[in-house]
């Protein structure tokens, strides 16, 4: 066992191998963030519509997802899809679609907390304009519900950021596995994790400032 | 103009309209006061069915409220409605709040929906606000701004649910002036409140209600006000205990 050795670590190593895996985190997060938003919104919907028939299954849908951990969602889902298609749709469409799936169930619980926070008299306000309930989602509701909930939605996003990690489960090529590899190839797996550990941090901790600060800007003044 | 037929509303068990009948004709001010949880907010409310009731028959200009099939969203924006939280669009200008369902709903051009808001918004005296959001308004501000919103819809008639329950005393004022300004000019106009000037000044009947939903008395406002012998014990107390003061 020698001491740390962080030679490795320079700009070729990061463009050569971890580049490519950083793009996939974020786009994977990024696209499961807003798949997830406008699912969840619909989820939430469907919980509040008051109709058993839409309930139910958004209930079902959401406490089952949130009683799984996310990497057998991950693992089932990547290991299904060749048997329901025939074919393979590759680790990174399969991650991308899971974490679309998954992330739905928590937006909609952060959603539907949103629109109840919103007071009824505004909901009655929208009505008695002559809104229809499209309408008043759309233009009253839904927009003072997601500022609202806005804080919440990005520390969930930091969440999912972090949890993009465990696509290790099915091989894709994320930011950790650009460092492991990395890693294998100047044979310092150790130093690799531990950077791997750094570059997470900083961009976690980069965005919770950010959202700190934004916290005190976007609040309705009511 | 609006005919209610032995209106009854329940929330699980408890009753909270019991067979209310009135109508409204066109042009007419008609106060509706009594206690708390005598119904009077709930009342309000089914005439343009943001309160469903389980019995009775609500006429408005014709159109069948109680009926299923009535679309509300129509006769809604023909009925304005002015609440006793303002409920501005928080997150919209003043100027969007004007113009959004005028857009929206009616289906006016955008320059048209700004003209015509702004005339109102000028009429209650706040044009020089109409780039500002609804929390940086004053409560009696506000409530214009939420008067204005609903004239800018032209509606048949305005239901005001405890307009000026919610404002600091010195608002009171210019809230009340605009709503008898309004009662001047003909609007036929439904209003929930306690304040008894109000009522003596511009309104042509009173109705009252007692706690459990029922209407009690529905008279002029002669009668109501000038003529307490002929009152309901309980409208007689109620009476003696508002205007002691």
């Amino acid at each position: 066992m020698g001491g740390l050795d962080l030679s490795f670590f320079d700009l070729e190593m990061l463009r050569k191998f971890v580049l490519q895996g950083f793009f996939f985190s974020v786009q994977l997060t990024v696209v499961a963030t807003l798949g997830g938003i406008v699912l969840g919104t619909v989820l939430a919907l469907m919980r509040l519509s008051g109709r058993v028939w839409l309930m139910v299954p958004a209930q079902v849908y959401v406490n089952g997802m949130r009683s799984i951990p996310l990497v057998m969602v991950i693992l089932w889902f990547f290991l299904l899809i060749p048997f329901l298609i025939g074919r393979s749709i590759g680790a990174e469409i399969s991650a991308v679609i899971t974490f679309v799936a998954f992330e739905a169930a928590y937006f909609s619980e952060i959603m539907r907390a949103g629109i109840q926070s919103i007071p009824r008299g505004q909901v009655m306000a929208g009505q008695a304009m002559g809104m229809t309930y499209a309408q008043n989602m759309r233009l009253i509701i839904l927009p003072q519900a997601f500022r609202n909930m806005l804080p919440v939605l990005l520390t969930q996003t930091i969440i999912l950021f972090q949890d993009t990690s465990l696509v290790y489960a099915i091989g894709a090529y994320d930011l950790l596995k650009g460092f492991v590899t990395a890693g294998k190839i100047y044979g310092r797996p150790e130093e690799a994790y531990l950077l791997a550990a750094g570059v997470y941090f900083v961009i976690c901790w980069a965005l919770s400032t950010l959202v700190r600060q934004l916290q005190a800007r976007i609040a309705i003044v009511r | 103009m609006i005919e209610l037929k032995n209106v009854s509303k329940w929330y699980g068990p408890v009753q909270v309209l019991n067979g209310c009948t009135t109508r409204i004709t066109k042009g007419e001010v008609v106060v509706v006061c009594g206690p708390s949880g005598s119904g009077k907010s709930t009342l309000i409310k089914t005439i343009n069915a943001l309160e469903p009731v389980q019995q009775g028959e609500i006429w408005v200009d014709g159109i069948a409220v109680h009926d299923p099939a009535t679309d509300l969203p129509k006769l809604r924006s023909r009925v304005g409605m002015v609440f006793q939280h303002f409920e501005l669009f928080p997150h919209l200008s003043v100027t969007e709040n004007l113009t959004l369902a005028q857009i929206k709903v009616l289906g006016r051009s955008p320059e048209q929906a700004h003209a015509h808001g702004l005339k109102y918004l000028d009429r209650v005296g706040l044009m020089a606000h109409k780039d500002k959001f609804p929390g940086q308004l004053s409560g009696g501000q506000q409530q214009r701004v939420a008067i204005a919103r609903a004239l800018s819809m032209d509606p048949i008639v305005m239901l005001f649910d405890e307009p000026t329950s919610a404002l600091d005393p010195e608002m009171v004022g210019e809230v009340l002036d605009v709503m008898i300004d309004l009662a001047k000019e003909g609007m036929t106009m439904m209003v929930v409140t306690h304040e008894m000037g109000f009522a003596r000044k511009v309104s042509d009947r009173v109705i009252f209600m007692d706690v459990g939903g029922r209407i009690l008395e529905d008279c002029s406002k002669d009668d109501f006000f000038n003529h307490p012998e002929a009152r309901q014990p309980r409208t007689k107390e109620f009476l003696a205990k508002i205007l002691a003061h």
